[in-house]
């Protein structure tokens, strides 16, 4: 793959380039290399520990890097705040708390970025519209809603995870950084989840998908990019990658093997 | 920006029309709404004193002249009080600024001669500060909005007396009467309107306060902020979940020193409500009020961890308060057992919210 192609070439809707991130003595990210086409689900997958909230919130905004390069649509970016981030089209929806559950699903929708009527001091939160259009986004993309009045917390946990992913590519999302939305829920639910980043995939939304669970990342995933240690150590296309190669890397590898035969050894 | 219209629909795919949906019965909707419990129990107290003190003057003009009144200081405060509330912060401080507001205010215009309504005005921006000292204070320490409010409460209180005392050598200033300014700003803050009980053989006139006035002004404001403004939706969601309104772009910080500072007006207000109907100032006003302020609040449905509740319901506990306070009066048994009847008011209100939001929560 060049890195260098020419201009009417696809650019990389997210790239960094030897993006690292410290917290005072302690290296949290080190040279993390990414380069994400617009319509392209990446999964990101890496053990406990390995960075990858530290690199979700870099890549959100929450925190900034230290060194290396950040380029959005092969412009570099440096956010001031996840705001900044989201205006550059970088959403991101995590896990906890995608969605505020006393909160009716039209107001936890545009929560942030509200549509609003009138002018001066007249301008108001134009809350029909709020309801019409969450109603609207959310029929479009297969999310059964009863009404958008109803509170969040009367949805299922996958309902809440394709609302927020919803919102998010309704408000113009490029990419969109999923931190384990799939994790907590059934096999039923993570499937409706999975359909909708199918989805949004489909619409050119290039997403990035963390996740622990093999059987969900491998579907769905176009690349996949194993971090350790803080570190990028191979991004892999789906034809580089069977399923059991790539379950192999998610759990650890060589580690597992290692462990395996020690186990071995105690047992015999 | 974020574009508003950025539609991207997928053409492949309509919705199905859902076979779970079902109608929502009025009461159910009307189940949802926070102030529910307040408005229900507003009615309670209201027929227990008719009845028990209907024959005592409760039900005449002047019954109800009085206890509105007496609810309006309190909803003026717990107006302000519930939009900090529901974005899940506590004041405990405004008690303290309503004293100092007044104190300043009669200083500066019995003491050394200004125009009241140019003492009034420093006044209003010492509490917006002390407002906005709280809001940063919050922000920057990441301490529970109690303990800073808390310490505050002590520290306006304790300046408020210790200032006074330096510079007049006493607790209390009277004399606003005389003072250049005071009928325009009596008539702004402390006028009232007689109105002659019809009913009354003597021909007795109750007097509305117009205090009752700035209450409903103060409702009506909180009330359209919080249902129709984006920043009312952003109350909403840093009190629902301050991280979740963060990562979404919610000026949470901005809000918050907002929020303090509205409280702080609020006390503000009330004070020179006091002061003009007085006609003087007590370093040791607004003492308690705090804690009345969060009783009314969350009888009227305010969540005490934040994200849920309604100006609407606040003003409903200001009126159940008053009602109690004045109601208790006309029975004629002891006003001493208020504090009781206040308390246990609270727990009910609690219990009786909890089953509310769990029903609202759970209406599919």
């Amino acid at each position: 793959m060049s890195a260098n192609m020419g201009a009417d070439a696809a650019v990389p809707a997210l790239e960094t380039i030897g993006l690292s991130k410290y917290f005072g003595t302690v290296i949290a990210l080190k040279d993390v290399t990414l380069r994400l086409m617009p319509g392209e689900v990446m999964c990101l997958l890496g053990d406990n520990g390995a960075g990858k909230s530290t690199l979700i919130k870099t890549l959100s905004g929450v925190h900034r890097p230290d060194a290396g390069a950040y380029r959005v649509n092969g412009v570099a970016v440096q956010f001031a705040s996840p705001r900044d981030a989201l205006a550059h089209g970088i959403a991101t929806v995590y896990q906890d708390l995608a969605m505020i559950p006393l909160m009716s699903i039209a107001r936890n929708f545009f929560l942030g970025s509200e549509p609003t009527i009138g002018r001066g001091l007249l301008r108001r939160f134009d809350v029909k519209r709020a309801s019409q259009i969450a109603r609207d986004e959310l029929a479009k993309m297969g999310i059964d809603i009863r009404d958008p009045e109803q509170a969040v917390g009367t949805l299922s946990g996958g309902e809440r995870q394709s609302v927020a992913i919803a919102r998010a590519v309704y408000f113009g999302a490029k990419v969109l950084i999923l931190d384990e939305p799939t994790s907590a829920l059934g096999v039923k639910q993570a499937g409706t989840v999975l359909r909708y980043i199918a989805r949004a995939r489909a619409s050119g939304v290039a997403v990035i998908f963390i996740t622990h669970n093999p059987h969900h990342a491998y579907p769905i995933g176009d690349t996949f990019t194993i971090l350790k240690r803080g570190r990028t150590i191979g991004t892999y296309t789906k034809a580089d990658l069977t399923r059991d190669e790539m379950i192999r890397l998610m759990s650890g590898g060589d580690e597992l093997d290692a462990l395996e035969h020690e186990l071995r050894t105690i047992g015999v | 920006m974020i574009p508003e219209n950025n539609l991207k629909p997928s053409p492949d795919f309509t919705a199905a029309p859902d076979e779970r949906l079902r109608r929502e019965s009025g009461l159910r909707k009307l189940l949802r709404r926070p102030e529910l419990g307040a408005v229900g129990g507003a009615v309670l107290v209201w027929l227990f004193f008719a009845i028990v003190a209907g024959d005592r003057g409760f039900l005449t003009l002047r019954g109800t002249a009085n206890y509105l009144e007496v609810a309006a200081e309190l909803g003026i405060l717990a107006v302000g009080v519930a939009l900090l509330m529901i974005a899940g912060e506590f004041d405990l401080s405004v008690g303290s600024v309503i004293g100092g507001a007044g104190m300043i205010t009669a200083i500066l215009s019995v003491e050394l001669g200004w125009n009241i309504w140019a003492a009034i005005a420093v006044s209003l921006l010492a509490s917006l500060a002390i407002g906005a000292i709280n809001g940063v204070l919050v922000n920057r320490t990441r301490l529970p909005s109690f303990i800073i409010t808390l310490a505050t409460l002590f520290i306006v209180r304790g300046l408020t007396v210790g200032i006074t005392r330096l510079i007049t050598g006493r607790t209390q200033i009277g004399g606003l009467d005389a003072v250049p300014g005071f009928d325009s700003a009596a008539a702004v803050f402390a006028s009232a309107w007689g109105i002659v009980d019809p009913t009354s053989a003597r021909g007795v006139t109750a007097n509305f306060s117009v205090s009752i006035l700035w209450w409903a002004i103060a409702a009506a404001i909180a009330t359209y902020v919080l249902l129709r403004t984006r920043p009312g939706n952003w109350i909403f969601g840093i009190g629902g979940d301050e991280n979740a309104a963060r990562g979404v772009g919610v000026p949470v910080a901005r809000m918050r020193v907002a929020l303090f500072m509205v409280t702080a007006f609020s006390a503000w207000l009330v004070a020179t409500i006091q002061v003009l109907s007085s006609g003087g100032a007590d370093t040791l006003r607004g003492e308690g009020r705090e804690f009345y302020a969060i009783i009314a609040v969350v009888i009227g449905g305010t969540l005490l961890t934040g994200g849920y509740g309604s100006a609407i319901g606040a003003v409903f506990g200001a009126l159940i308060f008053g009602m109690v306070q004045q109601g208790i009066v006309f029975t004629g048994v002891d006003s001493d057992w208020f504090l009781m009847f206040m308390g246990t008011m609270l727990i009910i209100a609690v219990l009786v919210n909890n089953f509310i939001r769990k029903q609202a929560a759970e209406a599919k």
